[in-house]
């Protein structure tokens, strides 16, 4: 058949020769095409898993990853919103939040690779205190916006992080029981917006939302926001995180 | 004599049956997302009851939709751009899209039409005015789904994109309700395509047409 051309007129038993044959072969492309999608599909989803997804859907989990991470800037900040803009914060979430901790017998463990820190609420409140308002984004879909105040990840890296060493690739962060935890890529981490935070709307954290410090990091969606931190490990192997393994992406950035 | 047609080109029936399982699949994990926060209600009609995730097994498997969307989300938009790249090159858009103002009361003719208040459609090409507008409209659906998709994908990266759809929420909505389109949309498409009939559905496998022997063959 000529590519351009569109009709063809021929003798009654030529056309329907002409019909029957590019059908037959029509209907069979379609019958292996159907045959193949479903199969892959049901391949793809049978794949043994990684942290409770099928290594496939891992994989391109991963790619966009490194698309997002080579888009990721310092540069572009979450929008900043008028006090007038708060709104409600339920609590979700309380993995991590069982055991009785108060600001006084609290303390933060610091694993940079060099020797091991152990620092109290006011070393952190020793840092440049910043205080923004800014949006919440839940994994689940809603959204809401919150006044934080705390100390910069960056302020805090600079003073703690061993000079002249390279900053490792990952930051790892659990609670003081060590039943939460979150995997950080170190340049997420790193943003301008990302705080150790111990106020929530100009009071202190409850325990609800993590008191007596927490991460907020509005690059992530707010599973990665670990409430209570009791350790911070800078790490260049990419640490466990308690959602990636219940079936999540382990980037989630936003 | 006897007429056979090339009425849907290879690469066209392609891109549309392609799109058929990816666009399912979408509007799967779509809502299996949703179902986290499923806050949208419509004149008292909540999206969606309780026994519609029940019956389709859709509860609590948010990070499931989630690895699926972004996984079929290239097939989805990268099918989109080859289909729409396609059109353009080949010259077919100028029987899709529609090409004047009159193409509106037309589409509304073809309605009257097919419910059966005018006896005669109103003249056309390869696509009746509604067919135009309706095979338009749902490219520009596609490319509205991407789009509001990216703004709550990235709503910080791509924050000046989530403030041109109206921030987070209103981004959130629109991309659900344009689901909802695609819902409708394949409604009345396969209804269409039902009363068309099965030569007219085969065409967009086979891509041809074998028109009736014209009487002048059979003098």
């Amino acid at each position: 058949m000529n590519k351009r051309q569109r009709e063809f007129v021929l003798p009654e038993k030529e056309a329907r020769e002409l019909f029957k044959k590019h059908s037959r072969r029509a209907f069979l492309t379609a019958g292996i095409a159907t045959a193949a999608a479903v199969g892959g599909y049901e391949w793809m989803r049978s794949r043994p898993q990684e942290n409770m997804a099928p290594w496939p859907e891992r994989r391109v989990l991963r790619v966009n990853e490194a698309i997002a991470k080579s888009y990721l800037s310092d540069g572009r900040l979450a929008p900043t919103y008028s006090t007038s803009k708060i709104g409600k914060l339920k609590p979700n979430g309380t993995y991590g939040l069982d055991d009785d901790v108060d600001a006084e017998s609290w303390r933060l463990q610091v694993a940079t690779g060099g020797p091991a820190l152990t620092l109290t609420l006011d070393d952190i409140k020793a840092l440049p205190r910043v205080t923004q308002i800014v949006k919440l984004h839940c994994i689940e879909g809603w959204s809401t916006v919150v006044q934080w105040t705390g100390a910069r990840f960056a302020d805090f890296t600079r003073k703690y992080f061993p000079p002249g060493q390279s900053l490792p690739n990952y930051v790892y962060m659990e609670t003081p029981d060590s039943n939460y935890y979150v995997g950080l890529d170190t340049k997420s981490a790193m943003h301008p917006q990302t705080l150790l935070c111990y106020e929530r709307n100009g009071n202190a954290l409850e325990d609800e939302h993590g008191a007596p410090l927490r991460l907020v990091i509005p690059v992530k969606y707010g599973v990665k926001s670990i409430k209570r931190v009791g350790l911070i490990r800078y790490t260049n192997t990419r640490p466990p995180d308690y959602w990636a393994e219940q079936g999540y992406d382990w980037y989630i950035g936003l | 004599m006897q007429k056979v047609r090339l009425k849907h080109l290879l690469a066209i029936r392609w891109f549309h049956w392609v799109n058929f399982p990816v666009l399912f699949l979408m509007i799967w994990s779509g809502f299996l997302i949703y179902w986290a926060n499923d806050v949208y209600h419509i004149a008292g009609f909540h999206f969606f009851p309780a026994w519609v995730y029940n019956l389709l097994h859709m509860n609590y498997r948010l990070a499931d939709g989630m690895a699926l969307h972004f996984f079929f989300m290239w097939f989805f938009v990268l099918n989109g751009i080859a289909y729409v790249s396609y059109t353009i090159i080949s010259g077919e858009w100028r029987y899709l899209v529609p090409q004047s103002l009159s193409a509106f009361r037309d589409a509304w003719h073809v309605m009257l039409y097919d419910v059966g208040l005018r006896r005669e459609l109103p003249p056309q090409e390869k696509y009746n005015a509604a067919q135009q507008i309706s095979y338009t409209g749902i490219v520009a659906m596609g490319i509205g789904s991407f789009l509001t998709g990216l703004a709550i994908y990235k709503p910080i990266q791509l924050a000046w994109l989530t403030w041109l759809f109206g921030g987070y929420e209103f981004a959130r909505l629109i991309h659900f309700s344009l689901t909802i389109g695609y819902l409708l949309f394949f409604l009345v498409h396969v209804a269409q395509v039902i009363r068309a009939g099965w030569r007219n559905f085969q065409s967009m496998i086979t891509g041809l047409e074998l028109e009736p022997p014209s009487e002048a063959a059979h003098e």
